[in-house]
């Protein structure tokens, strides 16, 4: 019993890699802090694409502050794999890549568009400010005097 | 005379394993001898037989952009032992914001200044509730103000206002 409670971890619920691999849940598992026993189909996917030993060689080869990102990044990578056996989560990055192209075209034509806009506006505003021009038709047109229909 | 041109060197997968490349060898075709890294890092990551059992999985047309997408992959988590691929998508990611952003500011704009261009007078309401990557503004005082979005010509075919339909 009194050493039951340092035992309890590792003997009382194995992580989901040590219940799929069917071994003892040791208490310094690498494994455990980042696959809980809730969570199996976690451990699952990640162990179908990237297997076991080489999941437990790169958390070993990274630092322990590290290691439950490197955890989340594994279970995205694995699960795009899963859903998508073909491009995995590069077909994401495929994906946004041609988003990014949508928008920046969207982007350049509206910006285009203002740029239009600003100078008619602006154009209109100058007809506007001086009345001596109006009722001018004629492209040809070229005022005799100094005055200039643009200023 | 032996032909000695019938002479198929070890493609790079068993080359690295050290095993004798068989004719129906499943990574021949995938992993040139001439680029031992690519196998080396897909090896690495996910390995050998992973990679074989997925490639068997997939029908042979696919396995070509299957590897090219795993040899990817492969690179990107030798590069970033953390992130790996993900980096690049979150990366990415932020763009798509940034840039919808960018977007619906200058959407704003553009229609700032239609609304100031065009003359006050009531005519068909836009259709209601509609956004395509940009506001849905009306003007106050009860006035509806039908604008039209040049910038965007297919949201013009119902005589004017935004339409988010296709």
């Amino acid at each position: 019993m009194k050493d039951s409670n340092s035992r309890k971890q590792g003997a009382a619920s194995p992580c989901a890699a040590c219940k799929l691999l069917r071994r003892r849940c040791a208490e310094d598992c690498v494994f455990a802090p980042y696959f809980p026993a809730e969570e199996p189909h976690k451990f699952a996917s990640v162990h179908k694409v990237f297997g076991a030993s080489n999941v437990n060689k790169m958390l070993q080869d990274l630092p322990e502050h590290q290691r439950e990102d490197a955890v989340s990044s594994l279970v995205y990578e694995a699960n795009a794999r899963v859903r998508d056996p073909v491009y995995g989560c590069v077909g994401a990055i495929s994906s946004l890549q041609q988003q990014i192209d949508a928008l920046q075209t969207q982007l350049a034509l509206a910006q285009a568009e203002a740029v239009h806009m600003r100078m008619r506006h602006y154009s209109s505003s100058a007809e506007c400010a001086s009345p001596s021009t109006r009722g001018r038709r004629s492209h040809n047109h070229h005022p005799k005097s100094s005055e200039s229909f643009w200023h | 005379m032996a032909s000695s041109s019938s002479y198929n060197p070890p493609c790079a997968a068993c080359k690295f394993l050290r095993r004798k490349c068989i004719p129906g060898c499943v990574f021949s075709p995938y992993f040139p001898p001439e680029e031992p890294q690519k196998f080396a890092n897909v090896h690495k990551i996910f390995g050998a037989s992973n990679v074989a059992k997925l490639l068997n999985e997939l029908l042979p047309h696919q396995r070509d952009d299957a590897v090219n997408s795993l040899a990817y992959e492969a690179e990107a988590r030798v590069r970033d032992p953390v992130y790996g691929c993900i980096g690049a998508i979150t990366f990415l990611q932020r763009q798509v914001d940034r840039l919808q952003m960018e977007l619906d500011a200058s959407n704003a704009d553009l229609i700032r200044f239609a609304c100031s261009n065009v003359p006050l007078q009531a005519t068909q309401p836009p259709p209601a509730g509609t956004r395509n990557g940009g506001r849905f503004y009306q003007a106050g005082g009860g006035v509806q103000i039908s604008y039209d979005v040049p910038w965007n010509d297919i949201y013009n075919s119902h005589g004017g206002g935004m339409d988010g339909t296709n």
